[in-house]
């Protein structure tokens, strides 16, 4: 069955997807909100552990629920989904049960001997996350050390005979210079590049303005898209882009709710990776009917599935390319979801960001409260606002009650 | 139009890949390759049916006849199942055989 009762048939695909799928085609599943880094633009607020995470026992329920519909594949994260303790055995638990798992990592916990299984196995693919071609760069959004982590788990991978890793990029203002040097070190390592754009969901939020792409950088990255084509991928992140001209390979549509969804750590699932917001949250599948009936027939996807009108976008001769961008993109920066994307290329988008917005409060933190040994630093931002201007005591402002401990 | 006794495509003998599922969607189905990882979209429910009595049938022009599928549209199915050779979505049946 599916969820649109009286459904057109033919049409083109696009259309076809726009009403639905009878499952996801690409289900993005966050194992646990636990992270060993604290990157500055993480989606899903990542850092510690939420006392309600899925069980062993639920999530190999999830994962035959998945196999009964069959979820050819899923998209495993977190958090960091390798420090779960029970993850390689769900791992294996998926891939038994005809469930194809890509996972993605810092690396943390990819070492030669992990390295040497992933190699033994079938069905499963590694993404290693990497958000600048050089130290300084990935360490600046990632955090200490992360760029060596990184390296270090891709060689294990190689020298342990892992074809074709992936390298997963979130493209910013500081590393869209460096694709070619991407590239070169995919190649070095026998990984596939993966590109994928900067959401302002999560901490997102916090850095978004000073770590999005500039205009010009947009062209550039388009130009560098259509010259490797396929041999790049992009989870069909950047159909915003379509815009320029030509469109870029891949759906080139928003999937949230159509395509995609997200199962967050606690079972929650929302429409899509870059929306874990209220406003997003489907339902859960601890629920009655599970994850089937959530993705079936609840209301909100029920409502993303339905025409949706291009409002102030429809006049544009584009709009046919982008559909209108992101939804989570406009969402987390307070634009209207019938407007421009806030990156629009044609440019609707710098001047709607210029105008009267709120920016919508976060629905879930999970990052740590104290500042970690790994916590990157961006000098631009500031945590807090000064205490005032003129205060001069070197305690103004101190409230012991407030600190949150000296670790 | 190229001359439907002179494809090969349609005298050959073929059949669903083993590492590819099928999964029944409204507008036709999703079929995705464990091994290579592609996924790809069948769009008309006869190409669903085609693919799925492949193998029963000694020649693809046979299956297509039993699909129910009108001879003067052959060559355009011809062509889809090439492009579903392509990236090994079906496979011929000596090379299945022989493996």
């Amino acid at each position: 069955m599916t969820a649109v009762q009286e459904r057109p048939v033919g049409g083109s695909l696009i259309h076809q997807f726009e009403l639905g799928l009878d499952a996801p085609i690409c289900l993005t599943w966050e194992l646990t909100y636990a992270c060993n880094l604290a990157c500055a633009h993480c989606l899903s607020s990542s850092g510690k552990r939420d006392p309600r995470e899925l069980s062993t026992e639920q999530c190999e329920a999830v994962i035959d629920e998945l196999q009964r519909m069959q979820v050819f594949y899923v998209n495993i994260g977190g958090g960091e989904p390798t420090i779960r303790p029970d993850f390689w055995h769900l791992l294996a638990y998926a891939v038994d049960h005809q469930v194809g798992v890509k996972f993605s990592t810092n690396g943390v916990r990819i070492t030669p001997e992990r390295a040497r299984f992933l190699a033994s196995t079938d069905y499963v693919d590694v993404q290693i996350s990497l958000d600048g071609a050089t130290a300084d760069v990935n360490d600046y959004v990632r955090g200490p050390g992360s760029y060596d982590t990184a390296l270090a788990a891709l060689q294990n991978l190689q020298d342990a005979g892992f074809k074709d890793a992936k390298i997963s990029v979130v493209c910013t203002r500081e590393n869209i210079g460096q694709l070619d040097e991407f590239k070169e070190l995919a190649d070095r390592y026998g990984a596939t590049l993966r590109l994928t754009r900067l959401r302002p969901s999560g901490r997102g939020a916090d850095v978004w303005d000073e770590l999005h792409p500039l205009p010009a950088q947009q062209k550039v990255l388009y130009d560098w898209l259509m010259a490797h084509g396929e041999d790049v991928l992009t989870g069909d992140s950047f159909f915003h882009l379509a815009a320029f001209g030509e469109s870029l390979p891949g759906l080139n549509l928003c999937g949230a709710g159509r395509v995609v969804c997200l199962i967050d750590p606690i079972g929650d699932v929302y429409a899509c990776p870059f929306a874990i917001h209220d406003n997003f949250l489907a339902g859960s599948l601890l629920a009655e009917g599970g994850f089937q009936r959530v993705w079936q027939t609840s209301e909100l996807f029920t409502e993303l599935r339905s025409p949706q009108t291009g409002g102030a976008c429809a006049k544009c001769s584009f709009f046919d390319s982008c559909r209108g961008g992101c939804m989570a993109a406009k969402f987390f920066t307070g634009l209207p979801l019938d407007g421009p994307d806030p990156e629009c290329v044609q440019g609707y988008g710098e001047t709607a960001l210029a105008g009267e917005r709120s920016i919508p409060a976060a629905s879930q933190d999970h990052s740590r409260s104290g500042a970690t040994r790994n916590q990157p630093v961006l000098l631009q931002l500031m945590t807090r606002p000064p205490v005032s201007a003129c205060a001069e005591s070197p305690l103004a402002g101190y409230e012991p009650s407030s600190q949150g401990g000296c670790c | 139009m190229p001359d439907l006794l002179l494809d090969p495509m349609l005298e050959g003998a073929w059949a669903l890949s083993p590492s590819v599922a099928l999964r029944p969607e409204p507008f036709g189905a999703l079929a995705y390759h464990f091994g290579n990882r592609k996924l790809t979209f069948l769009k008309r429910p006869e190409l669903v049916i085609v693919v799925r009595v492949l193998g029963e049938h000694p020649d693809v022009r046979s299956a297509l006849v039993a699909a129910g599928v009108p001879p003067s549209q052959h060559a355009a199915y011809g062509e889809a199942l090439r492009g579903l050779a392509r990236t090994d979505m079906i496979r011929p049946r000596e090379k299945e055989l022989a493996r």
